[in-house]
């Protein structure tokens, strides 16, 4: 293993097809027009030294290190701002140049310290590299005049020098080593979309500043890193590397946290993380990432970890550490005891959208094949189950439409129910480059999201709507684009079934379906709406992204093919720039869905009633399998309160915090009779286990996951696992003692497996996914190389669906006990439940849940900002703290549920989507009032933590 | 089952038909009880099956119609 030195080629590709050949240093050269003479010289092999300029932005031109000649032309141009021409010739090595770069490297060193030997960047640093380049020897320059470098100068303060800025937790700022080169700068605006440096004072006076001077930590900085890695320097240095030293090998990963499916170069010393750097190659994020998985990589070594694991006879027991095999048989023989006593139905397993393609796998495996049943569900139930649903039934595929690339050809962006800043935050940057060109937006949302205004970016329409009433607003949209004319009737004749189009055009048309008639329903001005569907539907390209502010609702089902609608009756399908585009949440919600799940599918969505892919399974295993679909989490959980459901194995999953109406989950987890959670850490579900299993994280194994696109990536093992296993050996032992006699030596063994009776899988494999970085599903013989545009010639399905989509007002009505509508959602530096990101330095920058509430709600109830405040719903309540802000309308409340004490799921209700049973987090009818602490329920919930959490220690176990 | 989640089934059941109920094409009433073979657990469908022969309080004429529909589910 070698550390991965990736080519920088100092300005980006161009994507011109006209090639232009030129001669650089007597060589010949073919490149697209528009390439930098820098970027043509390092295609063809010769290193312009470079200071200025990096790949990831434009060039700029300012250390004029890059000169060159060009025969014929006057002077000494900047090779990074100097686009090739045809026939020229290019010299990049003369005296002169030589003699130029070495006087402005003199003047650099002049000006920086020269403790190479101690400094952070030691062998990393791309000033150092010049020097040599240039054949730097002498400066002849002091440091006795004015420089930034030295606190004091004689004796006497120097107001030139500034201190580091160690603000963020995760890097420094050291303004003594900076060469002023505004990479970081242009990084945050070009990459990021930030905007959060700038270059303040001029001349020798200019300095990278965090918005006003402010600290890092202070400032709009969302820590996302780009300018860490733009910095040529050590002044923006990663603190890891400060702490531990240079990386010595590498390999390619990914990203466990979030849909986007970010890789990374995980840099390591030995079994240590040095750092993770985004990776150029990575399509889904070429070259960049965000906080959390750039940075909040250290829950894997967090002291909080399980390593052994632990078993009780009954759950108000202390746990009590034992060996594997002991707990491994202690589970088994359980599971065996309870099938025997209840029946073969009465148990059931969870699969994790955290856990790789080949662990949710064999965990549905071992269900079908070795518990006899259906029984297995994933949390992707209670955030995508939509998706997979109404994108089946429109198109025949259970799966966004586009690549992300796809973004960079939309001329119109129609943003339902997502906040693609904080919840998919790399993609929320490509986003918001292609508004920078000149896209149009348009954002559905009832909170005013970042997206909405942000620096250089405003959308051109934001409809607030109520909560809740997705369904009445893609019928209002679509009323406008059937009655204004703006049907794209030759792709619906063609594409499409008639007879439902007509249908559908019917019921849409009605006038109780026009923006005027749903104005109260929905809340938003017609006026808008109606300008807002003109655009959707003329103004070019038009792609819909959208999120679990969509899904995650009684009717999530019906907005998604809704949305469909909306995307089929414009032509909005089958090329690039436009589609239909979930954004899913968590890692792998593709992937388990893709796995076979839920329990009314085998891996690929083939529909366990279906007898000939029972039988291409049935053959595989060796066993017969139920063809009747099995119970969905919220079944399950009904099931247990019956007594008819009582052993659960939850893999990655903390359905105790994740789901709605706690006390309804906890009564049902109360009731089971064995409870085995593999994790991480003593996560809330395992309040209520019996067995628990540490597992490990994505550092730690080998296999795959699939982000948002369908991309099928790899995460490779970077250091042995704490525990002793990864996840997949775990469940594979479990099996085992469950006569299952299983084999695998290798996680690829299993995507073998899973290619051999997945026919979207077919061509999928390690060497294939070592060879190509990454594949989008469908991969078989139709398509070789994998799908990134689906539904070019036709729909998977055969004509496309138009589904009618008749609003219903949920249950969730406000009235006067619970006049509010609480809504939930996410945040940039956290991840889903925090069990990970609450274990790193994520949390200095929300330590809390806090609750959004209007000024005129918050005044009308005597509530100030940052006051307790008390949340009640028909289901429960807890009380945070209140956060008084304009970016919720008035009669909405917000909150995030990232944090176990706040336990935002006590208020929320069973109620959930009519077809997949996905519960309705996005509205709950509540209200608020002034409170003066936790809840009555919170602090015995405290109580619990602690208690559930008990380890007997090695004398009590000896007893 | 017990009459809690009866009440919950009736309750779910209810939902679909008000989706299925607004289609036009084809026969709405066969796409809920296809829906229903397909997603629900037998255990679940026999209860509302059972919900439906005893007169089925609080279903939806439609959905009625419908789980009348289903065939008989033998659950083990
Ligand atoms: S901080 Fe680094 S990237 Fe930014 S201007 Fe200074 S040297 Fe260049
Ligand atoms: S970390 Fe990201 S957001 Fe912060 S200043 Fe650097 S580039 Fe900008
Ligand atoms: S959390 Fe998402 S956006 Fe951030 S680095 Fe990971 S995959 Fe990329
Ligand atoms: S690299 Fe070209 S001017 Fe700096």
């Amino acid at each position: 293993m070698t550390l991965i030195k990736e080519t920088d080629f100092g300005t980006p590709e161009s994507k011109s097809e006209k090639m232009v050949t030129l001669t650089i240093d007597g060589k010949s050269v073919t490149v697209p027009e528009g390439t930098s003479i820098m970027r043509a010289a390092m295609e063809a092999g010769t290193e312009i030294p470079k200071l200025c300029a990096t790949d990831s932005i434009k060039a700029f031109g300012s250390c004029r290190l890059c000169v060159i000649e060009v025969e014929g032309r006057y002077g000494t141009p900047a090779s990074c701002t100097t686009p090739v021409a045809p026939g020229i010739a290019v010299k990049t090595q003369t005296p002169r140049l030589a003699a130029i770069r070495r006087g402005v490297m003199e003047l650099y060193i002049s000006d920086h310290p020269l403790d190479c030997l101690t400094c952070a960047a030691n062998g990393d640093c791309e000033l150092q590299d010049m020097a040599g380049a240039v054949g730097l020897r002498d400066v002849r320059y002091g440091y006795d005049g004015a420089n930034h470098v030295f606190a004091r100068n004689n004796g006497e303060a120097n107001f030139d020098w500034k201190p580091k800025d160690e603000s963020n937790p995760y890097f420094t700022y050291d303004p003594a080593k900076c060469i002023v080169c505004n990479r970081c700068v242009r990084a945050c605006e070009e990459v990021q979309g930030t905007f959060a440096l700038t270059i303040s004072g001029r001349g020798f006076d200019s300095r990278v500043s965090p918005g006003m001077d402010e600290a890092f930590f202070e400032s709009e900085c969302v820590s996302c890193g780009a300018c860490v890695q733009a910095c040529p320097t050590a002044t923006l240095t990663e603190k890891s590397v400060i702490e531990i030293g240079q990386p010595e090998h590498s390999e390619v990963t990914t990203c466990a946290y979030c849909g986007v499916g970010c890789t990374f170069k995980a840099e390591m010393r030995g079994e240590e993380v040095v750092r993770m750097v985004p990776w150029k190659d990575g399509k889904a994020n070429h070259g960049h990432s965000c906080i959390k998985g750039r940075f909040a990589y250290g829950y894997a070594h967090h002291g909080d970890r399980i390593l052994k694991p632990m078993v009780r006879e009954t759950i108000d027991q202390p746990w009590r550490e034992v060996s594997w095999d002991e707990a491994l048989t202690f589970a088994a023989d359980r599971m065996k005891a309870i099938q025997t006593k209840y029946g073969k139905n009465s148990v059931g397993a969870i699969t994790s959208s955290r856990c790789s393609n080949e662990e949710t796998y064999l965990v549905q495996k071992l269900v079908r094949a070795g518990f006899g049943n259906n029984n297995v569900d994933t949390c992707a139930r209670v955030c995508h189950s939509p998706t997979g649903y109404g994108l089946n039934q429109a198109f025949g595929t259970s799966a966004g439409t586009q690549d992300f690339d796809s973004v960079d050809d939309a001329d119109v962006i129609l943003v339902i129910g997502a906040n693609p800043t904080d919840a998919h935050p790399v993609f929320g940057s490509r986003m918001k480059k292609r508004l920078r060109e000149g896209a149009k937006l348009i954002v559905v949302d009832p909170r005013r999201i970042d997206l909405v205004r942000s620096p250089h970016i405003e959308a051109d329409y934001h409809l607030p709507l109520k909560p809740g009433t997705n369904v009445a607003m893609v019928t209002a949209l679509a009323h406008v684009i059937v009655k204004e004319g703006l049907v794209n009737e030759a792709f619906v004749r063609e594409r499409c079934d008639q007879d439902e189009f007509r249908d559908w055009a019917e019921f849409v048309s009605q006038d109780r379906n026009s923006p005027e008639a749903l104005e109260s329903v929905l809340g938003v001005p017609a006026a808008d709406i109606r300008a807002a569907a003109r655009l959707y539907a003329t103004g070019g390209n038009a792609a819909i992204y959208y999120g679990l502010g969509v899904t995650e609702h009684a009717q999530g089902s019906t907005a998604v093919m809704g949305i469909a609608n909306l995307a089929m009756a414009t032509g909005n399908l089958g090329r690039r720039g436009v589609g239909v585009n979930p954004l899913r949440g968590q890692n792998n919600v593709q992937g388990s869905c893709d796995m076979g799940s839920f329990p009314h599918e085998l891996p690929g969505y083939q529909h366990i009633s279906g007898a000939k892919a029972r039988e291409v399974f049935e053959k595989d295993w060796g066993v017969k399998l139920d063809s009747e679909p099995g119970l969905r989490i919220p079944n399950m959980f009904d099931t247990a309160l019956e007594g008819q459901f009582k052993g659960l194995y939850v893999q990655g999953e903390d359905i105790l915090q994740s789901d709605p109406d706690t006390r309804h989950v906890s009564a049902a987890l109360a009731n089971m009779e064995l409870v085995i959670v593999q994790d991480l850490f003593l996560v809330e579900t395992a309040h209520y286990a019996h067995v628990f299993l540490p597992g490990c994280s994505f550092l730690e194994k080998d296999g795959t996951f699939t982000n948002a696109e369908r991309r099928i990536q790899r995460i490779r093992k970077v250091m042995s696992p704490k525990n002793g296993y990864g996840d997949w050996e775990i469940t594979q032992m479990l099996a085992n003692r469950l006569g299952m006699n299983w084999s695998y030596s290798n996680p690829s063994e299993i995507m073998d497996e899973i290619a051999r009776l997945t026919p979207s899988f077919a061509g999928v494999s390690y060497e294939k996914l070592d060879q190509d970085g990454s594949v989008q599903w469908p991969c078989n013989d139709a398509s070789p190389d994998g799908m990134p545009i689906m539904h070019i010639n036709g729909f998977a399905r055969g004509k496309g669906k138009f589904v009618i989509t008749e609003y219903v007002a949920t249950d969730e009505k406000v009235g006067p006990r619970f006049p509010l509508l609480l809504t939930t959602g996410r945040i940039l530096s956290q991840y889903n439940v925090g069990a990970q990101t609450r274990r790193t330095d994520n949390s200095r920058w929300h330590e809390e849940d806090v609750l959004e509430i209007h000024p005129h709600d918050a005044e009308e109830r005597g509530v100030r900002d940052g006051d307790w405040v008390k949340v009640q719903s028909r289901a429960g309540e807890t009380t945070l703290r209140a956060l008084v802000t304009e970016r919720v309308a008035p009669g909405v409340v917000y909150t995030t549920f990232h944090h176990p004490s706040t336990q935002a799921n006590v208020v929320t209700t069973d109620n959930s989507d009519w077809a997949t049973n996905c519960p309705e987090y996005k509205v709950t009818a509540v209200q608020i009032s002034v409170s003066n602490g936790p809840t009555e329920w919170q602090e015995k919930y405290r109580e619990l933590s602690v208690s559930a959490r008990r380890i007997a220690t090695a004398i009590d176990a000896a007893e | 089952m017990s009459h809690n989640s009866v009440d919950k089934l009736v309750k779910m059941a209810n939902q679909i038909a008000t989706f299925f109920t607004a289609q036009k094409s084809g026969d709405p009433v066969a796409g809920m009880a296809e829906h229903l073979a397909k997603f629900w657990e037998p255990r679940m469908r026999a209860a509302i099956i059972e919900h439906a022969a005893h007169g089925g309080a609080g279903l939806d004429p439609f959905a009625l119609e419908a789980v009348k529909r289903l065939p008989p589910v033998s659950v083990g």
